[in-house]
């Protein structure tokens, strides 16, 4: 064993050998992606700002497209972090893991790159498959999809070739068949049609399903091994209420998809399955809650990681506020019909997105922070552990003030833009003037600002935390139930 | 608490087949229920119409009965004043669809509500006042489209980027916009108030100064292709 308190990847196995690569380039994913969101929120407050060079449109689909990525390369990351411990046996495969990693890490610099620098082309199939595809979160080009694909097929061989060999937990098996389902559907994603209603209905296969439906449960058994890992709650509980929490999860995720059914084309009957099942749809996310904060009650808050444990209650709180609570508000047909496409919709995609996956990241991220230092000591009383702490408190006071300044731009937006005027062109920019959404905007901006102070702090912690720690980590002892 | 076996309704064999059983039954729903609507969506299906009806005056207001706004269907009214066959009608909307796609619109609009919004939305696009007139409302966005830098339409100082469209792709573009017009979103927008596109009365005809000609001398009524 190496020296306490000094990066070595001998600490680790295989498979986190490679977390540790996916880890990087998602934590690099993430600041191009605060780094494109600030140019594209200052665009709202003053538009000649890159215009014609970077435009809005640019700036918002690398956003959003590193968003996607740096959250799957962090998924992919906890699972092969915790694949060998799961399963008993090394990663089967690993080579061509590793090779895998290269190409798809290829082949992401290339796409992004070709969207700053091409941006756009011809209306021809041609460009779908070579430049991008025009269509929110999966702008990637065809040729992208297929290595994904390909990729994602030597993912799933690992995965489940590595259990097989070894022994199916629990958590195991769930996992492998929510990634078939995840993946399958991106399958969903790849075609073309001229018939934009057709278009949506299955994007949106792709984008509810992920986010609602499977995401949730690759989240449900990455947390479940976190919760065994650092707290030490014993493998029957948390395996119970992962199946919990999966009867849940799809039997309102999967009908729930009808919330986006409402206004695309589809027939009236959507309105009544679509805010019904949706409706349900926090359910899962309150016991998810209850699970975390009941399993920490009983073990005193005793962790051997504060700051992992930290990020893991803030997913927990962040999926119930922002998926649950944010995404109740606007579910029903009701209201959908006027906040459908305004600023409530972005105030609840930064709030779930953030609160839900990428806080389930950065818990991982410190776990293996820990691991790669030798195990340090990461309990109460580490040295310099201010820095995870404003980390955390800097990224979220900027996400909250974000999300409040958007959801009153959003009321007004709706009030005003779709309520009275209706949505017409001047109607849209009644709304956008209004001295309410201006203010929205100029807040926001500040949000963004502390949360990037945040990940920069975030960033700089990742990369010391434990370094002055000569303490092996605090040993769990065994649970008192 | 013991250790020994846990009561029945908290035990894991239980929870794993009730997740197995919820997820297939609302997979086996989910499935019923996207075939029944492939009936309502494709082209020429329950709310979406046929590529061809970009050859009619496609309206939106408020229906009595359902209570909602939904697309009304009118006479004749070609686009670009020439009448075209399914095929061709297809054909030119896929091509719009492809440059909406290409240039990535979505990127600063919403198509139906989704997307992004930093723009207007495009569902009734083809339906917008601020278009002026019925009379100059397709060049006038087949201007727009192709160089919309110059054309400021709000206080914001907010405008389009020139995004490299040919004339051709943005007539393609055109037909795109109307024939989306015409999907029966079941009310959204709503309130929403069209571009008027009444006739003129025959008196006032002599008065319309705008009429653009293409409207007057491709108006091919008598070939119309039957209306889904
Ligand atoms: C962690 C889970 C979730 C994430 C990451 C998430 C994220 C998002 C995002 C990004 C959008 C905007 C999509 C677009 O760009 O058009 C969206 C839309 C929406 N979400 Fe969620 N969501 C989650 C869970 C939920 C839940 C649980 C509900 C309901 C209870 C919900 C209700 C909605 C609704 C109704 C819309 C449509 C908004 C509109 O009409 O514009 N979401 N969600
Ligand atoms: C400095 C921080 C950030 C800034 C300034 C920022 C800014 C923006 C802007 C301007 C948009 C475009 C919204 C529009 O179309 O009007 C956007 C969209 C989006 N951002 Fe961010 N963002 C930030 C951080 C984040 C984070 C941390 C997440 C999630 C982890 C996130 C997730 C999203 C999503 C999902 C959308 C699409 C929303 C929708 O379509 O409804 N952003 N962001
Ligand atoms: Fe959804």
């Amino acid at each position: 064993m190496a020296t306490l308190g000094v990066f070595d990847t001998a600490n680790l196995n295989g498979g986190q050998k490679l977390a540790i690569k996916y880890f990087s380039v998602a934590l690099a994913l993430f600041g191009a992606q605060v780094l494109f969101g600030m140019f594209a929120a200052f665009q709202y407050i003053a538009p000649d700002f890159l215009y014609e060079v970077l435009d809005f449109s640019v700036n918002r689909t690398v956003h959003v497209n590193a968003l996607v990525v740096w959250l799957l390369y962090g998924f992919l990351g906890g699972v092969y972090w915790i694949l060998e411990d799961e399963a008993g046996v090394p990663v089967v495969g690993l080579g061509l893991a590793n090779l895998i990693f290269w190409i798809l890490t290829l082949a992401v610099v290339i796409v992004v790159l070709v969207y700053i620098l091409v941006q756009v082309g011809p209306a021809d199939i041609k460009s779908i498959w070579l430049i991008m595809e025009g269509r929110e979160y999966i702008e990637a080009p065809r040729w992208a999809d297929i290595g994904i694909v390909v990729s994602v097929l030597v993912f799933f061989f690992n995965v489940a070739a590595t259990f097989s060999k070894g022994k199916y937990t629990g958590i195991g098996g769930v996992l492998v068949l929510d990634l078939l389902a995840l993946f399958g559907l991106y399958l969903a994603g790849m075609f073309y049609t001229p018939n934009v209603s057709v278009d949506q209905f299955w994007w949106w296969w792709v984008i509810h399903m992920w986010v609602e439906a499977t995401w949730e449960v690759i989240v449900g058994c990455i947390m479940a091994y976190m919760l065994i890992q650092t707290l030490g709650v014993r493998r029957k509980i948390v395996e119970t209420w992962l199946y919990i929490e999966v009867a849940m999860l799809f039997g309102s995720g999967i009908l729930g998809l009808g919330h986006h059914y409402f206004w695309i084309g589809t027939p009236q009957y959507w309105l009544a399955i679509g805010g019904f099942f949706s409706a349900l749809e926090p359910v899962p996310l309150v016991a998810m809650v209850v699970h975390a904060v009941f399993d920490s009650g009983v073990h005193k808050l005793k962790s051997n990681n504060h700051p992992a444990l930290a990020w893991t209650i803030a997913q927990a709180a962040g999926n119930l506020f922002g998926a649950g609570v944010w995404g109740f508000m606007h579910t029903l047909p009701q209201i959908n019909l006027y906040t459908h496409g305004t600023q409530w919709t972005t105030s609840h995609g930064h709030l779930a997105f953030y609160g839900a996956y990428a806080t389930a990241v950065i818990a991982f991220f410190y776990l293996a922070a820990q691991k790669s230092r030798g195990n340090v000591w990461m309990s109460g009383g580490l040295v310099g552990d201010w820095k995870w702490k404003w980390a955390l408190a800097f990224q979220w006071i900027g996400m909250l003030a974000m999300v409040m300044a958007l959801l009153i731009a959003g009321y007004e937006q709706s009030q005003v833009e779709r309520a009275m005027e209706g949505a017409t062109w001047m109607g849209y920019f009644a709304g956008q003037s209004h001295p309410w959404f201006i203010q929205g905007m100029n807040w926001r901006m500040v949000g963004g600002w502390f949360f990037s102070l945040g990940y920069v702090l975030l960033v700089w912690d990742i990369l010391t935390i434990g370094k002055r720690e000569t303490r092996p980590s605090q040993v769990l002892a065994p649970a008192a139930h | 608490m013991s250790q020994s076996q846990p009561v029945w309704w908290a035990s894991e064999s239980l929870w794993r087949k009730v997740a197995i059983w919820v997820t297939g039954g609302s997979l086996v729903a989910l499935i019923f229920l996207t075939f029944d609507t492939m009936a309502y969506i494709k082209a020429g299906g329950i709310n979406v119409p046929a590529y061809s009806i970009i050859n009619k005056r496609v309206g939106y207001e408020f229906n009595e009965e359902h209570n909602r706004y939904e697309p009304v269907i009118g006479p004749d009214e070609p686009l670009f004043g020439k009448m075209l066959s399914e095929e061709e009608a297809k054909e030119l909307v896929s091509k719009g669809k492809l440059n909406v796609q290409a240039k990535n619109c979505m990127g600063c609009h919403t198509l139906m509500g989704n997307g992004s919004y930093y723009a207007p939305d495009l569902t009734k696009s083809w339906l917008d006042p601020a278009w002026g007139s019925k009379e100059i409302r397709e060049d006038q966005m087949v201007a727009f489209i192709m160089d919309p830098s110059d054309k400021l339409h709000n206080g914001l100082g907010r405008k389009m980027p020139r995004l490299g469209i040919t004339e051709e792709e943005a007539r393609a573009t055109v037909a795109f916009l109307k024939w989306m017009s015409a999907i029966n979103t079941m009310g959204f927008p709503h309130n929403f108030k069209a571009i008027d596109q009444s006739d003129p009365e025959p008196s006032a005809s002599a008065t319309v100064v705008e009429t653009v000609d293409v409207m007057d001398t491709g108006g091919a009524a008598d070939n119309a292709p039957a209306q889904q």
